[in-house]
């Protein structure tokens, strides 16, 4: 497996970015702050508006370095994809599975069978781990009907079908969501997912972890050659990565929710990092924001043992290898899509 | 003349990658999955070459050229050849622009020692083929240039052996218009090849993911 590599993130305000040989320079008010080697970053990412030259665009495009765009929010902007890698024959099939309603449901099911596999067990740990703190029958019940879930959803078809067993699914892990914050607890609870705009601390977290996860499964299925916007179980939509979306319903839970959980939990964070804007959705400050930058990037350079390859890579590479056994998949090597199945 | 559409050329480059591994070859050349993509480095160098006028070198009866863009219409390949030496020989050939007759001699340089394996010389003698077609010549001696020992090895060529890498090349044809990449057959030549990564040969030899599922969901 490829080794990850780092991610710079950007988040002064007005830094401008540029190409100096074969390094980055970051410059703010013509002082040059920082300079990094190229070839030790995996990506970019900016929260800033003063912008990067295209001398920089060009070279992080060619060096398969995803550069991404994000507003001070951390909302997402835009990101710089280089000359097309033309890997037409795998994106042929991609496409034909998903013209394909039932084809397209053979490879959704997998991942949403990942989603709830992951949702199940983020539970079950809870309650290994915190007997005396959660409401285990509670729990318990949840985790029963996931795994109902599941065996359904082994053998469905059908792309209808299986949205409807993926939201109940969601109904019930986000109706125990709210017993995985162990502290903190008058400050952040979880009353249900609000998207546009976050309505509460949680969200607002979940939103930027989502948004993180989102950029780098893009980057990852482009770096395999794949389509990220023709999905199978998201369809098409102008300027909707459904394929990114697909693949995000399996990791979200182990990815972003765990870290969420565990920046609160910790309490590395608090509720004194987020304001309300008068619409009601809720911001982080920068300190806060840059502490969850932090988490993640600590997180992805922890190592697991990757459940299907049995091989030693680090979290930040698990969008990546599962956008390869994706690619692997739709070319014909394997009998079906394995998802990231962790416990 | 009948032969390929140039659309449909090959790298001849890719002789090599066919010889040590189908399925190497077709993730490179069909697939196009390379660290860094073969073509465009072939490309930034055939441009290299483009911008400037042929260079030739003269050393006694020797007309050295380098970089020299080759084709073969019938075969269906395209490729540079590193180094082409003409040698003054009254059995050659003209050369528009020179006076005398020459032979050419291609001389492919090679990293490390020589190798056991059939893979660099057929590359030289599908190049071979190419100076051939385009010079309307017969060739039966070219070199292979290692920088381990640093000196070059003499390679004759027979017509059996020519006949060999037609029907290769032939075989390449068939899988790029098919689009055909071959399954894994995994060896110990896997340890040394640039796309283990991309391959995953190991997952080939592990159950199917069936049963992964199954097991995982049985926990
Ligand atoms: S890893 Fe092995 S099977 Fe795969 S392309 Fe390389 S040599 Fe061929």
């Amino acid at each position: 497996m490829k080794k990850l590599l780092n991610t710079l993130f950007v988040t002064i305000p007005d830094a401008y970015l540029s190409l100096d040989g074969e390094n980055i320079v970051v410059k703010s008010e013509e002082e040059t702050l920082a300079r990094y080697p190229l070839h030790n970053l995996e990506a970019v990412c900016t929260f800033g508006y003063a912008g990067v030259s295209p001398a920089l665009m060009g070279a992080c495009a060619t060096r398969n370095i995803a550069l991404t765009f994000m507003t001070r929010n951390g909302r997402f902007l835009a990101r710089v994809i280089g000359e097309d890698r033309g890997n037409v024959v795998l994106r042929k099939e991609q496409y034909r599975i998903s013209d394909d309603e039932r084809r397209s449901a053979l490879v959704a099911r997998n991942m949403i069978l990942g989603k709830i596999f992951n949702s199940k067990w983020i539970l079950e740990r809870a309650t290994r781990d915190y007997p005396l703190r959660v409401d285990v029958d509670r729990i318990k019940r949840v985790t029963a009907s996931l795994s109902d879930a599941m065996k359904l959803v082994r053998n469905v078809e059908d792309l209808e079908v299986l949205r409807g067993l993926e939201g109940t699914s969601a109904v019930q892990y986000n109706s125990v969501f709210d017993d995985l914050i162990l502290q903190q607890k008058e400050h952040f609870s979880f009353n249900g997912r609000s998207k546009r705009p976050p309505l509460d601390h949680v969200n607002a977290l979940l939103s930027f972890a989502y948004t993180l996860l989102a950029t780098d499964v893009k980057a990852a299925l482009e770096a395999v050659g794949l389509d990220a916007y023709v999905g199978f179980l998201h369809r098409d939509r102008p300027g909707r990565a459904s394929l990114a979306l697909d693949m995000m319903e399996e990791l979200r839970g182990v990815y972003a929710d765990r870290m969420v959980l565990s920046l609160i939990n910790k309490k590395i964070i608090n509720h004194k990092g987020f304001y309300m804007k008068e619409n009601g959705a809720v911001l982080m400050d920068d300190e806060t924001r840059k502490q969850v930058l932090k988490a993640w990037q600590e997180r992805k350079q922890e190592k697991i043992i990757h459940p299907f390859l049995h091989e030693k890579i680090s979290w930040g590479l698990v969008p990546y290898a599962q956008a390869l056994l994706l690619a692997r998949y739709i070319r014909g090597d394997l009998d079906e899509y394995p998802p990231f199945l962790w416990k | 003349m009948q032969g390929y559409n140039e659309e449909d050329f090959l790298l001849l480059s890719g002789i090599q990658h066919f010889n040590f591994c189908r399925r190497q070859w077709a993730l490179i050349h069909i697939e196009q999955q390379w660290e860094e993509n073969v073509r465009t480095l072939e490309g930034a160098y055939v441009h290299r070459v483009a911008d400037q006028p042929l260079l030739r070198e003269k050393r006694g009866d020797k007309l050295i050229v380098r970089s020299l863009p080759v084709h073969s219409k019938q075969l269906g390949i395209t490729g540079i050849c590193d180094v082409v030496e003409f040698v003054l020989d009254p059995e050659g050939i003209s050369l528009a622009g020179e006076e005398g007759l020459y032979l050419p001699y291609p001389v492919e340089y090679k990293r490390g020692k020589p190798k056991k394996d059939d893979s660099d010389r057929s590359q030289l003698i599908a190049q071979m083929l190419c100076l051939e077609e385009m010079l309307v010549c017969e060739l039966s001696l070219g070199y292979l240039f290692y920088d381990e020992i640093k000196h070059r090895v003499e390679v004759t060529v027979s017509p059996s052996d020519k006949e060999r890498v037609r029907t290769t090349l032939l075989e390449m044809h068939h899988y790029f218009q098919r689009n055909h990449t071959p399954k894994v057959k995994v060896g110990p030549h896997c340890q040394s090849c640039s796309l283990n990564l991309v391959c995953l040969p190991e997952l080939m030899k592990r159950r199917t993911v069936s049963s992964f599922i199954e097991s995982r969901l049985g926990e």
